[in-house]
């Protein structure tokens, strides 16, 4: 028993295979799609996503944030950016948090919805950074 | 009556135009090709965002205080439009056929009393309307000349769009862009993306899904699905626009090689007559000076 597991950002499908299981980064807390999962429709934070066969991690994706569809027998996650883990980089994540710290810096501090959307884009920067490190010392996938 | 030289010239003038038509119909077709896969790569997601948006509209259906992106601000009043045009010409009809449509839908929403507002996107639709409605334009944007499109590039129009409707800039936001049906044909079409017309669910017809749960709430959920489907929505007429510029180009550029090449058989039979009568007429000096001796 699996369950399609399918990966898209807005400009193509990265994964779509069957699967086990999948772990995906929830915005309040992570979260598990598995075969006869109750439907579920989550937004998602900055993270990784581990699809799981049987128990060894077949394949990780990095997402920043996005939604993620979750139904009995598939599991869609809507990534606003996806990148495989062992393509990821630790400089361009770096580069952008730096500049989003400087952004938050000079931002309104009394507008908090525009506040809260650069907290949750330095969230998903500080999560690539670490998703980028530890990708990097022969990680055995 | 022209002289062989200059119709050698003319003959030779429509024969490289010919080479750069036909070239462009070649680039066009290469990169027509490279637009559809893109699109193609882009309907999954915006298919399951439409499922997903669906699914959540549905729960909260009925329910007061909704996000202006889904029911717009109650009013009629000012009405945004966003004609999509590409930024370079020499692709038949497609730009004027937009830019004649938002012509015809401003003077028609005018006509109505209803306040206008215009954000062209693309070169073209931009310089034409600027001529008659530099006062409506607010803003104007360029589509990626000849390159690829980022989903970056919707992205920031839908933010834009999103605080023009928060700062109550407008009521009724509409997209006027050419729907890619085939290669030959694009049609004008007028979309409006605010207040947002609901998608199908296909979810409904299946009795056996159960009633889907919602992390955060219906709400919160439905507010970060909107401006994020909106641009999904742009996004893809972008890439719909750009499949159907290099298809249009394709065409015309088809049709002008093609009639070159009948302009150059015309001039060359011209220009053989030409000659013949030349020659004839030498002979005929030739002989009744003979004949004179």
């Amino acid at each position: 028993m699996s369950i399609k597991v399918k990966i898209v950002s807005p400009e193509k499908v990265l994964f779509a295979h069957d699967a086990d299981m999948a772990v995906m980064p929830g915005a309040e807390g992570d979260i598990a799609a598995m075969p006869d999962h109750a439907p579920l429709m989550l937004t998602l934070r900055g993270g990784v996503v581990d699809i799981y066969e049987g128990d060894a991690v077949t394949n990780r994706f990095f997402v920043a944030g996005g939604f993620a569809d979750i139904a009995p027998s598939h599991c869609t996650i809507l990534a606003d950016r996806a990148t495989k883990l062992e393509d990821l980089s630790v400089d361009d994540a770096e580069a952008r948090l730096a500049g989003l710290e400087k952004s938050y810096e000079e931002a309104d501090k009394m507008n908090v919805p525009a506040l809260d959307i650069l907290m949750d884009k330095i969230q998903s920067a500080r999560a690539e950074i670490e998703a980028a490190q530890s990708a990097i010392p022969g990680m055995s996938l | 009556m022209a002289s062989l030289k200059d119709l050698r010239a003319r003959i030779g003038s429509v024969k490289s135009t010919r080479k750069i038509t036909s070239a462009m119909k070649m680039v066009a077709a290469a990169k027509l090709r490279r637009a559809e896969t893109r699109a193609a790569a882009a309907r999954p997601y915006a298919d399951a965002m439409r499922r997903m948006l669906a699914e959540v509209a549905r729960s909260v259906a009925g329910e007061g205080g909704q996000p202006a992106l889904l029911t717009g601000t109650g009013q009629d009043k000012v009405h945004l439009l966003v004609p999509m045009s590409s930024d370079r010409g020499l692709a038949g009809a497609f730009n004027s056929n937009i830019n004649r449509t938002t012509r015809n839908l401003v003077l028609k929403l005018q006509s109505e009393g209803k306040t206008v507002k215009i954000l062209p996107v693309g070169r073209k639709t931009y310089d034409f309307l600027s001529r008659d409605f530099s006062d409506l334009i607010i803003d104007h944007r360029h589509l990626a000349a000849g390159k690829e499109i980022p989903f970056s590039a919707a992205a920031e129009l839908g933010e834009q769009i999103t605080s023009l409707l928060e700062k109550g800039e407008f009521d009724v936001c509409t997209l006027v862009y050419n729907q890619f049906r085939n290669v030959m044909t694009q049609t004008p079409t007028e979309m409006q993306l605010i207040p947002l017309a609901l998608p199908d669910n296909d979810n409904a017809d299946n009795a056996q899904v159960a009633a889907y749960e919602f992390e955060p709430d219906e709400g919160t959920l439905l507010s970060s699905l909107l401006p994020r489907n909106l641009q999904v929505q742009i996004y893809a007429t972008m890439l719909e626009t750009a499949a159907g510029e290099n298809g249009a180009r394709m065409t015309a550029m088809d049709n002008a090689t093609r009639n070159a090449g009948k302009a150059i058989d015309r001039l060359t039979l011209k220009y053989n007559r030409t000659r013949q009568t030349n020659i004839t007429n030498e002979l005929i000096e030739i002989i009744s000076g003979a004949q004179a001796v």
